[in-house]
């Protein structure tokens, strides 16, 4: 497998490791528990298109968001994490 | 019940029996049910997790009037992909003492079921190289002690004598010793599979091939059935085993799970001569091997590490897998891999799983095997049958609760928090 890096270009899939999904939002501090209970435990899982986070960490370091389909593991495109915005995963 | 027929009873006498008359009396193991439109409980998904708790619920709690729906055919999904490894040796007592109770029930199953299910214990062996890996192999060991499982710490004198070939001038990951479970080994899984469809069946359960669930009816917080490519099926009872497609059959009843599906591999080698008498893992676990009866040698390791749905895996994690099986292994290298295939795994966000009542009335969950269940299967049929005739858990489930995450008592048996893949 190799995955498309908008820094480094097309690289193997070893250079990278994957973090999961890159939708949810982090709550602020001091949220409600269901809120925190919510982004921690129930995280997307869809059959299909899925949003998140790698980082390239034998490469350039940066972290990406990479949008993949579950189905097929065919990755339908990836920018840098920096567009994200809204704090860590 | 109607259209019932007991399957011959498996004996010695019968097998000679058939071999006098050429074997043209056997009959099928079990009825291709077509299914019928009201049932009291109905199973969703056909493996092994689904047809042992529609046996369970026959034999234990005299529910008959039972049909396990399966999308494809049974033992198509992870039932029949898995790496078959049975053990009980786990850190956390809820964990243990569920995992003790299936051991048990391996133990009895093959003439509690009359079905030969190859279980073989033949021993499970975790390898460390490691201060901390023997620390963590000698606390794992007194609890299991403490819980009336056996173990035994060995060191490297004792691993030698049993595993001579191992490759004991490894710089990276030495082995030093080994945390042995004698009772642990492996099973049959196809067997296991067809021995509790063809049990259930016997007392009366449906096996309804070719049947997807593609919905549920749910009227004022209470299930009533489910709809299906073959049709609306009434119950009042309704139990969810869908292994790795827990996640997409959950949201059709509008829940959302603490679960991801990801994808484990698997590999076979080319039969040899018996060999390699045990299981055996290596290197914190990220490697593990065993002989199976036809001769090749089954192995695999971690998880490829991003959500999938795919039943295959890439070849980074091949390579990974090849390389812990040199390092403990090197004749390994000698062996040509005829097979390698993967499996969607329903990863919770604590690794352990999930047996329980829903917030919906009369809609049960059995969910989050991760890359442990088939070992559970007879444990896990038994305590959901239990969960869904008494509508409450047994002890044994009790620490399987789908809100354990939300109170925090979560059951994280690696320590690696609420990552799935990392588990
Ligand atoms: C490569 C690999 C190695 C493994 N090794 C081990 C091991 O050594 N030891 C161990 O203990 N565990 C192991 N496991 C894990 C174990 O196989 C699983 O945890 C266990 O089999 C899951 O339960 P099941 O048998 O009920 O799942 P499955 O066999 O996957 O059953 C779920 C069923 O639900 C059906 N289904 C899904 N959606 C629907 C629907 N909408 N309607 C109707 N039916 C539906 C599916 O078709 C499927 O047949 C391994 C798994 C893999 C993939
Ligand atoms: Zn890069």
């Amino acid at each position: 497998m190799r995955l498309p890096c908008p820094h480094c270009g097309s690289r193997p899939a070893d250079e990278f490791t994957c973090y999961g999904a890159a939708d949810p939002v982090r709550p602020a501090a001091g949220a409600p528990a269901q809120v925190w209970h919510d982004y921690v435990h129930i995280r997307p899982n869809p059959y299909g298109l899925h949003n998140e986070l790698w980082q390239h960490v034998h490469g350039c370091r940066r972290w990406l968001v990479m949008t993949r389909d579950t189905r097929t593991h065919a990755v339908l495109g990836a920018r840098d994490g920096g567009s994200r915005g809204g704090g860590a995963a | 019940m109607s259209g019932v027929r007991a399957a011959m009873n498996y004996s010695g006498l019968a097998l000679l029996r058939e071999a006098l008359r050429g074997h043209s009396g056997w009959g099928p193991a079990w009825r291709d049910a077509a299914p019928r439109t009201e049932y009291d409980a109905l199973i969703v998904g056909g493996g092994g997790h689904g047809l042992a708790t529609a046996y369970y619920l026959a034999k234990e709690h005299g529910l008959t009037n039972v049909a396990v729906l399966e999308r494809t055919h049974i033992g198509s999904g992870n039932a029949g992909r898995n790496t078959t490894l049975i053990r009980s040796n786990y850190l956390l007592p809820g964990n243990e003492r569920f995992f003790e109770k299936s051991m048990q029930l391996w133990e009895g199953l093959e003439q509690d079921l009359n079905y030969n299910a190859m279980v073989s214990q033949r021993g499970v062996l975790n390898l460390y190289s490691d201060d901390g890996q023997r620390d963590a192999c000698v606390r794992r060991g007194n609890t299991m002690r403490l819980h009336g499982v056996d173990a035994e710490l060995l060191d490297l004198a004792q691993v030698k004598a049993m595993y001579p070939y191992f490759d004991y001038r490894n710089e990276r990951f030495p082995i030093r010793g080994g945390l042995l479970q004698r009772r642990g080994g492996t099973a049959r899984h196809d067997a296991v599979v067809w021995g509790f469809a063809r049990a259930a069946d016997r007392r009366g359960v449906d096996i309804v091939q070719n049947c997807e669930v593609t919905g549920f009816r749910i009227e004022g917080g209470e299930v009533r059935g489910v709809e299906t490519t073959r049709g609306p099926i009434f119950a009042r009872k309704v139990g969810l085993c869908c292994a790795g497609s827990s996640s997409r059959v959950g949201e059709l009843a509008g829940l959302r799970l603490p679960i991801e599906s990801h994808v484990l591999q698997a590999f076979v080698t080319e039969a040899v001569k018996p060999m390699f008498d045990g299981v055996v893992t290596f290197s914190g676990g990220t490697f593990y091997i065993s002989q199976s009866d036809k001769g090749g040698l089954v192995f695999g390791g971690i998880l490829d590490g991003y959500n999938s749905y795919a039943q295959r895996g890439n070849l980074r994690v091949v390579e990974d897998v090849m390389e812990a099986g040199m390092a403990m292994m090197p004749l390994l290298g000698r062996l040509r891999v005829l097979r390698q295939w993967g499996g969607v795994m329903d990863m919770t966000m604590d690794g352990s799983p999930i047996i329980d009542l829903t917030p919906i009335r009369g809609l049960y969950l059995n969910a989050g095997w991760c890359t442990t269940g088939f070992k559970a299967i007879p444990a896990s049929g038994w305590c959901f049958a239990h969960t869904m005739a008494r509508d409450e858990p047994h002890f044994i489930n009790s620490a399987y609760r789908l809100d354990r995450f939300a109170v925090g008592a979560v059951l994280d048996e690696s320590g690696h928090g609420a990552h799935p893949n990392r588990h």
